[in-house]
This record gives C-alpha cells, structure tokens and sequence, in this order.
C-alpha cells in the first residue's frame, strides 16, 4: 500500500473542495471491486489480509472526501492546519445569531409538535448548508485563504448538528 | 433423486471443481438452505419436499433431539422443551426478554446470554441454533453428495455484536465452516436485484417472526452499496400472534393457563392472523385442558386497530435509515418486502403509505434471504470469476467507548461502510495512574449504562506520568462480517492489549470447544485423521494458488525473495507428508507470513491496472 498517497491521488481526483461526486463514487465502486475481502475469498490467507488493509483504508479515504465537513478538515490538515484546534474558535456574531435562532425554532416545533415547521427548517438549513459549502471552495481552491476556510469549516459542523437535532426531534414526534 | 456425476477415466475435475457451498437463512420461525446449481439459485427440499424448517427443537428425555415439524407438532404437548423462536433469545440476557413471564420455557438466568432448562439439561440458545443449523447441513451435504466448503449465514442487519457472534458460534458447533454472516435485506437485495437487472436506490423492508430490518440500498454497475440500516431486532410476527392472544385471553375469561394451554392459544393466534391475510374475518375457537372455551370472531379492522402501535414501530425505523441516507421517499425507486409478516395486509398498506408506491413482492418473501446469501456463497467459495458483483454493507449500531462519568464516546458510528478501522485517543485521569480500564460498547445512547456492554479489558504497566500525559490509541477493527476486535496502546511505552470482542455476551472459545467434543461422536482417531485430511486439503491449496501467483507475477519478486518463497513452499512439502497437523498447519502459517510482501505488491499492481483502466474511461 502506497501510504505516501493521499485520498484524493488514492481516487485519481484533484486536490480541491470542490468535488466531481460521481467521479468519486465511480473510482470508489472500482477501487472496491479491486481490493474488496470477498474478491480474495478463495485466496491464500496473506491476499486476504493485504485485501481487507486495502478496503478498510478505501472506505476511510472515501468517507473522508464524501463528507463535507471530514473533506474540509482534510484539506486543511494537508496544509498544516487544525480547522479544530482549541485555540482557534473564532466564529461570525452573525452566525451565532443565526444559529440561537435556528435553535429556538426546533424548540417551539417540538413543544408545539409541529412536522411542517421542522420540514421548512429542514429546507432551510440543507440550503444554508450548500451555501457554505459553496463558499468553503472558493476560499480554499481560489483564494487560498486558510484561516477563513477553518471557520467556515467550523460552521458546516454547527450546521450538521443542528440537522442531527432535528432529526432527533422527527424521532421524538414520530415515537 | 439426485444424480451423481462420473468424470470420464484419465480426467480430474481439479483446477475447476464446483466447490460445495450455501445459504442458510437461520430465522425466527422457519429456516432454509439453498445453494447455486448450474449458475441458479435453488433452495433445497428435505426428503418430504418441504423447504422450509421450523425452526423449533425439541429435547427429549431420551436424550433424542428432534428439529423442525416434528418439534412443532410437539409444542402444546410438550411446552418446555420444544423451543421455538430461539433467536429471540441469541447473545440476550434475562433482562433484555420483555415477555419471559408468558413464554412456557424455563429460563436460567446465566451470566452473559440466558439459557434454558430441558429434559436433556441446560442448554444455551447457541446449542439451540446449532441443532437447527445442524439438520440444513445434513440436509444439504445430502442433497449435494459431498462435505461443504463453507456457508453463508444470514444475520438480522440490526443484530449488534454479541448476537452476530453468537450465530457465528452456533455454525461453528454445527461444523459449518462460515464463509461470511451477511445480513439478510442485503441477501434480499442480491436476489432481487440480480433477478431484475435494477440500477438506482431501493429499500429493504423485512419484517419476520422475530425481528425487523429496514436498509437503504443503491444498486449501481453491480456493487449493491448499504447506505443506511435500521431496525428493532425484538420486533416480529410474534408480536402480532402475542395481540391476538391477549385478545384471546380477554374473549375467554380464562383461569390462569398451563403451559400447553398457552402454546395452544399461540398457536391459535397464529393461524387466525394467517387466515387474515386472505379473509376480513376468522372464527376462533378454542377448549381448554381446564374444559374452558372460547368462541369469537375477529375482523380485519380489530385486528388492525390492536397492532397499528406495532405497525407504527416499524415506520419510525424507516423514516430513520431514510433520514440517515439523506434521502427523501420521492428518491426511493422501488421497495422490496421480504420476511413472512409482510404477507400482512396492514403492512403492505402501511409502507404503501409511506413510500406513496406499491411494493414489489413478486419474490417469495420466505425464500428471497436463503436464495441470495447461496449466491454470495457461491461467490466466496470462489466458483465464479467473482467480478458480478459486490457487496457493501455497513454496521447498524454505533461502537464506542465508556469514558469518564459513564458516558459513551463514539469511536465508528452506526452506517459506516464496512470493513472499518478507526482509532482514537485517550488520556491517563489520575497522576502515577498505570493501568486502565477498556469498557466496549455498542448503542446509540448518550449513557454507558443504556448501551450494550461488549467487552471489557485492561491495559496495564502504563508507564507513571502526570494525568493527562500518556497517550493511550485505541484502535476498533471491524471485519467483513461485521465483528469486532479492539485494541489499546500506550504510544510512548509501546505497552499494547488486546480483545477478538467476545466475552461479555458471546461464548468462550473453551466453551465452544467443550460443546463440540460433546457433539462429536467421533472415535479420537477419525477427529485426527479428519484434521490431518483437512490441514493437508488446506496446504495443496495454498502452495497451488502461490505457484499460479508466482507464475503471473514472477517481475515483482528479486532472486532472493523468489529462493524463500520456495524455501517455504518445500518445507511445507515436508510437513505434508508426515502425519502431525499442527506441524503442516505451523507450515501453512510460515508460508503465508513469507508471501505477504508479495500479495501487497501483488495488490498494489492491481490497483494501478484498475485506476488507469478508470482514467481512459472516464476521458474516453
């Protein structure tokens, strides 16, 4: 296993946020059908080995490049940076507001028990969550601004946990 | 009758013979065994032409075991010791069986997975499934003339840890050799996508007489990709037989019932909610040992009111596996039903409603699991070229670890494509503090003590250092199978500790091996000549396919690595034609240690040859 390799030469894919997603998944499903345990079944027992260090990794880089937040914090680790470093939390009053908001109405649609309210902020967030995500490219492909590119990192993060904590409440609506 | 081939004098059937390999779907209520045969799937009748086995045995004070109808037809008889839906009971503790109390067996609350108490003693459920697995075997090493490369054995996708290696145990005590637990929507959707050519994504509902499963699938150029599972693996058609037998209870006015009274009125139920499916009303009777009666008449609509809440537990799941995919039900292509219980109508109506479409159930929903995980089998016994298609399948709950304040911290969260390794890591509490306590969970619960307990084990001779300055990585490895195994290491120290995660629920591997020889009625020489047969099969084929290797690849091996790898090959020659296995299986070891550096050389070439295969299309 080349482990000078990173994810993105691992898929033949250029070093950027922005992502060619079926390219990804195509040179992902090839990848696995190449290296997969159960294509070394039949095999002596050092091929299975080498088979499963080689999907496990596989599935690790594409977990890493598929999800927006992990791709982002890659990235920026490839650069010599912690998108999540203890010292640096810096993040936008705005957002913050934005965010207390967004908190206050999951709230109000759990007591009120209200699933319409919960799939407009559903909306709402996944939109919001494509913004930055948009805006995490440009900083990290075209301006090269790292420092920018953390927080907004961070941000994405904040973003999927509300989208987990909605769902939650769905749980708790649905039960 | 089975026809047996005749090769030709002079000619072997060796560098492509058939391998013999199935699917077993070990289910609640009924279990099958199926297998490829000139490229089709079959499942495979005992000699009275019934392909589904109860799956019930009975023990008998005789000491005689019998499985399946015989054991069925036994229940009201015999309550206590014909045991039926022991699944429910696989890698579960006492505490973990809601309705212990109208079940007529006699539990033993046992440290780690209950048992149960027979005519023929104290049997744990893993005994109980190897007696089931034991029959399919039988029946299929008969049906197919010759002893069985291995078998894939199908698992609920919600079973967590202790169940999965519970059933890997219970095969192992049968003599199976387990080519891989592979969970049964997965087998369902091999089945069904195959047999339709399907691309796009589809979900499995799979409702059985135990446990319900519901997985996200997307089926593209032949990988079947899991993107998210779920399920309640204590929810099945039992439950729906348990409603009509309260209502039963309440119809009838009864005294307190015996035991077989109760397996009667459950099986009663059973066949009223059977005749449901087909009829918007039954007439159930039913007279006691007490002289007792019963005479009503349940509808379809009274029916579905007193399940709806069992109905909607299956819906909640759903919606979850489709929150966790990121998908919308507009997104879901086609829904597949598999499980016995989706012959249910209010279930069929039920997930009509929450897909807005009609769900495909032109494959018999008792068969498609068995029939699917044969052609898995068929695929890892290596009888097909093996590039049809692959499987991608994830692990349903999240593993962790406990942390200070009995919180769990996740280490590989639920969904995440297997196999899997994750590390993360951890710091020492107290200063001087030497030795610390590795608790593995599984769950999806913020508390330690709401998750499943899988192991526990220590690291010890941590070098002293002031709190918080060791380093301990705890690395999680989990296998195609879905299994785990954990390991810690101090970094600085280099101090490591291990566990194959089985203790807490699982059995020990002392234990399996006391069960075997107990089943084994082999005579001491037939088990040394069986193992020395089995060893010596192993090595042929270990030193065949390094030569077929060598051959292929002999530019990436210098001189000197092509001399050890012979070296290692005539060394195991040597072994082989003594008589002592654990030397020829030393010898296996030995050899597959010196080729390791050549299958990573081997592999690293495939990839290369696969990756510039995929720029030319890709830029084609």
């Amino acid at each position: 296993m080349d482990l000078s390799q990173n994810h993105f030469e691992l898929f033949g894919l250029p070093q950027s946020y922005a992502l060619d997603r079926d390219m990804l998944d195509t040179a992902y499903r090839e990848l696995q059908n190449t290296v997969h345990p159960d294509r070394f079944a039949a095999q002596p027992e050092a091929e299975q080995r080498v088979a499963m260090q080689w999907a496990t990794q596989v599935n690790e880089a594409y977990q890493t490049l598929k999800h927006p937040v992990n791709r982002g914090v890659y990235l920026l680790k490839l650069q010599g940076i912690d998108a999540f470093d203890a010292n640096n939390t810096k993040m936008a009053p705005a957002f913050l507001m934005q965010q207390m908001e967004w908190r206050e109405t999951i709230e109000d649609a759990r007591a009120a028990k209200n699933a319409s309210a919960l799939d407009a902020l559903s909306d709402d967030l996944r939109a919001t969550h494509r913004q930055i995500e948009t805006h995490l490219a440009e900083l990290v492909d075209t301006a090269h601004d790292f420092a920018a590119a953390s927080e907004a990192v961070r941000q994405l993060r904040f973003m999927d946990k509300l989208i987990a904590e909605v769902g939650d409440v769905y749980e708790e609506l649905e039960s | 009758m089975a026809l047996l081939q005749i090769a030709e004098p002079g000619m072997t059937t060796a560098p492509h013979q058939h391998r013999l390999a199935v699917g077993i779907d070990l289910g609640t209520t009924n279990s099958l065994v199926a297998t490829v045969r000139s490229g089709l799937a079959v499942v495979l009748d005992d000699e009275s032409g019934h392909s589904l086995l109860p799956s019930v045995v009975r023990y008998c004070a005789s000491g005689d075991v019998e499985v399946g109808y015989a054991a069925q037809a036994a229940q009201n008889s015999d309550p206590h010791n014909a045991i039926a839906s022991v699944k429910r009971f696989m890698g579960r503790g006492i505490a973990d069986i809601d309705d212990v109390a109208s079940l007529p067996y006699h539990f033993v609350d046992a440290p780690g997975m209950v048992q149960l108490k027979t005519a023929a003693g104290v049997k744990s459920p893993v005994e109980v499934s190897a007696e089931i697995l034991k029959v399919l075997r039988q029946r299929a090493e008969a049906a197919m003339g010759g002893e069985l490369v291995g078998a894939v054995i199908t698992v609920p996708a919600y079973f967590d840890d202790a169940q999965r290696q519970a059933t890997k145990d219970a095969a192992q005590l049968a003599g199976l050799n387990v080519l891989r637990l592979l969970n049964e929507p997965t087998a369902a959707a091999i089945a069904y996508g195959l047999d339709n050519a399907s691309e796009g994504v589809y979900a499995v509902y799979d409702l059985g007489g135990g446990t319900f499963d519901i997985s996200i699938l997307k089926l593209s150029r032949g990988v079947f990709e899991v993107l998210s599972t779920n399920g309640d693996s204590a929810l099945g058609g039992d439950d729906f037989d348990q409603r009509i037998f309260c209502w039963m209870l309440e119809q009838g006015r009864f005294a307190p019932l015996s035991a077989g009274d109760m397996r009667m009125l459950l099986t009663k139920a059973r066949n009223a909610k059977e005749a449901l499916t087909e009829h918007t009303d039954v007439r159930v009777t039913a007279v006691l040992s007490t002289g007792e009666m019963m005479d009503a008449t349940l509808t379809q609509a009274v029916f579905n009111a007193m399940t709806a809440g069992l109905v909607n537990k299956t819906l909640a799941p759903t919606r979850k596996a489709l929150r966790d995919a990121g998908l919308s039900v507009d997104e879901i292509k086609g829904v597949v039903m598999v499980g016995g219980s989706t012959r249910m109508p209010c279930i069929r109506h039920a997930v009509a409603g929450l897909f807005k479409q009609t769900p495909l159930t032109n494959l018999d929903p008792d068969k498609v699991v068995a029939l699917g995980a044969a052609m898995q089998a068929d695929v890892l016994a290596g009888n097909r070229a093996g590039d049809d298609w692959l499987l991608l399948d994830v692990i349903p709950l999240s593993l962790g670890l406990e942390t200070m304040g009995g919180l769990t911290e996740k280490v590989i969260p639920r969904n995440t494509t297997i196999p899997t390794a994750r590390a993360q890591e951890f710091t020492t509490f107290k200063d001087g503090q030497t030795a610390m306590s590795v608790h593995v969970l599984q769950g999806e619960r913020e508390l330690a003590s709401d998750c499943r307990s899988l192991a526990r084990f220590e690291l010890r001779g941590i070098p002293p250092m002031v709190a918080g300055a060791a380093r301990i990585r705890v690395t999680f490895q989990v296998d195609a199978d879905g299994l785990l195994s954990v390991a810690a290491r101090e970094q600085s120290s280099g101090v490591e500790a291990s566990v194959q995660v089985k203790p807490s629920y699982g059995l020990a591997d002392d234990d399996i091996t006391r069960m075997l020889k107990d089943a084994f009625t082999y005579a001491k020489d037939d088990m040394y000549t069986r193992a020395l047969n089995e060893q010596i099969v192993d090595a042929q084929g270990l030193i065949a396919a390094t030569r077929a290797a060598m051959t292929e690849d002999a530019a990436l091996l210098d001189e000197a690595e092509t001399a050890a790898i012979e070296a290692s090959i005539a060394a195991l020659e040597n072994l082989m034609a003594g008589t002592d296995h654990k030397a020829i299986k030393r010898g296996i070891e030995a050899l597959n240690a010196a080729t390791t550096v050549f299958a990573q050389r081997r592999m690293d070439q495939n990839v290369r040859r696969a990756m510039a295969g995929q720029k030319l299309e890709t830029f084609g």
